[in-house]
């Protein structure tokens, strides 16, 4: 009885869940396309990765850094084992390079501008200040969200190049002048056994995936938001969770692809 | 309202779900005049206001904005028609990252590319009408209620509409700001040759600048023309709300299950302590 109600039940979830699966994707192709709007401005744009990308940087330095310094300690411990510390500069780029990299950078950037993002937009959608943007003929698409978008999308694989580059520097020093691991085998190793397809760009692919997603959820959690102080509070915390478990799933779906 | 419409409904029927908030709702309102929409809250003034924005859309019926129907124009018209109306929202809905000079401007600032001068000299002209110009250097946070509405206002005529919509544009503020805000409205209607249309519960203030009324309830019209007319109204829903009277037709109880006396008596034989 119990299996019977739980069928109609899913079926329901489904069709209210599909709609609103398309609504957003509406949302985000419009967002994206508004580049071509004349209430475009790239002058938002630059604003946007300012805010979004410069004042992360100082929060992305400090996590890569600690990372690379982690990742150093631990697979020293691990290598030294089988006499292969000599392949740590190879385990520490690889593993930011290919994982740690776009994924860190996305739960980071989902924390610190999603939520802002959220927060901004539906604020402003419960002050009315995007109703009274559209009656003034202003789309607020076009000069509210899709500079928003845009600057997520450019801000995260650069981001995620940032903090790659840290991570690496992290656990070099950690590597070499704490551990004694020989300075030109770290490099060399790391040199000849990463690749800049392989391993560079679909990190950084990875992380443009990223950037699209946290940012779209970010932006359509805001302007979906219900126009109260309690729907703001709701729609930024959904925003983060939502965003955040987003990126690990993906990750799995993308790394499967990409690396198989 | 013998003279020629610049809004027209016909019919208009709208629903939230499966609730009706207008029911079949006629209007005219004629160009140059003040027009007052009145009724009980969640009566569908506001709903009226975005119909005739054309920020909703209505179920069936025709809006018609200067002989256009809203139902039938593209996206891009809509946004053209829009340059030409002007809203003063309920709560000012300031942008609060800008100014209160950039607030006026950014409407000019979008839609023109003028030299920075002229562009200043337009908006200095709109703080001036509303006193307000030398409150152009502070942010929305540093302005009162009535002066946030004040430039609100300014924005909202910066581009010389023929069509203004004023959302309670009393509302929350003080009886000072209240004469301020009516007093403008009026100037403004009449200095820009402008159509204005106005939601609003406060029956005095708007009366007195009112050049016609309209009575919403239960999604219909249920009383209209001058405030005169309105006040001799024999609807007793139009008498209940221009008199504030708490019960009429409007009832002063929500409606329950079972009539209070009934539901002590029950509670009592039941051995109840209430």
């Amino acid at each position: 009885m119990a299996m019977l109600e739980f069928i109609p039940q899913l079926g329901r979830r489904a069709l209210q869940t599909v709609p609103g699966l398309g609504a957003a994707s509406r949302f985000l192709l419009s967002s994206l396309l508004s580049v071509f709007n004349r209430h475009f401005s790239f002058q938002q744009l630059f604003r946007q990765i300012y805010g979004f990308g410069v004042r992360s940087l100082i929060l992305m330095v400090v996590a890569a850094f600690f990372t690379g310094m982690v990742l150093g300690f631990q697979g020293y411990y691990a290598l030294v084992r089988f006499g292969a510390t000599s392949a740590l500069g190879t385990l520490i780029a690889l593993s930011l390079l290919r994982e740690l990299g776009p994924v860190l950078t996305a739960l980071l950037f989902a924390g610190r501008a999603g939520s802002a993002l959220t927060a901004e937009i539906s604020s402003m959608k419960a002050t009315e200040q995007l109703s009274a943007m559209e009656m003034m003929a202003v789309n607020p698409l076009a000069w509210v969200v899709a500079p928003r978008i845009w600057a997520g999308i450019i801000s995260v694989p650069i981001l995620c190049a940032i903090f790659d580059l840290v991570g690496i520097f992290g656990g070099y020093l950690i590597s070499v002048p704490v551990l004694g691991v020989d300075g030109g085998t770290f490099w060399a190793q790391m040199q000849s056994n990463v690749t800049f397809s392989g391993d560079i760009l679909t990190g950084l692919f990875k992380a443009l995936c990223f950037g699209v997603v946290v940012t779209w959820i970010a932006a359509w959690k805001g302007y979906t938001a219900r126009p109260t102080a309690e729907g703001v509070g709701n729609a930024t915390t959904l925003s983060v969770v939502t965003a955040s478990l987003t990126v690990l799933g993906l990750d799995f779906i993308l790394t499967a692809l990409l690396f198989s | 309202m013998a003279a020629e419409a610049l809004v027209e409904l016909d019919n208009v029927r709208f629903a939230r779900g499966s609730h009706p908030v207008l029911a079949g709702v006629d209007m005219h309102i004629p160009r140059g005049a003040i027009v007052a929409l009145m009724g009980a809250s969640g009566g569908g003034k506001t709903t009226m206001l975005n119909l005739m924005a054309g920020t909703l859309r209505p179920q069936s019926g025709q809006i018609r904005i200067a002989g256009q129907d809203l139902q039938k124009l593209s996206e891009d018209a809509m946004y053209a028609l829009r340059r030409q109306m002007g809203m003063l929202f309920q709560h000012s809905a300031l942008f609060t990252d800008l100014t209160a000079f950039e607030n006026v401007a950014f409407p000019l600032r979008r839609h023109f590319r003028l030299p920075e001068n002229l562009l200043r000299k337009l908006v200095m002209m709109k703080l001036e009408a509303v006193g307000l110009r030398g409150a152009a250097g502070l942010f929305p946070a540093e302005l009162s209620g009535g002066m946030g509405r004040r430039i609100a206002l300014a924005r909202a005529v910066v581009m010389d509409p023929m069509l203004i919509f004023y959302d309670e544009p009393f509302t929350g503020l003080d009886p000072i700001s209240v004469g301020i805000i009516a007093s403008l409205i009026k100037r403004l209607n009449t200095a820009l040759g402008a159509t204005s249309v106005l939601v609003s519960h406060d029956v005095e203030e708007t009366f007195s600048i009112a050049d016609y009324g309209f009575i919403l309830a239960g999604g219909k019209i249920i009383a209209e023309g001058s405030p005169a007319d309105l006040r001799a109204s024999d609807s007793a829903l139009a008498r209940q709300f221009l008199g504030g009277q708490p019960d009429g037709p409007v009832p002063f109880h929500y409606p329950a299950r079972q009539d209070y006396a009934a539901a002590l008596r029950d509670s009592h034989a039941a051995g109840e302590v209430l």
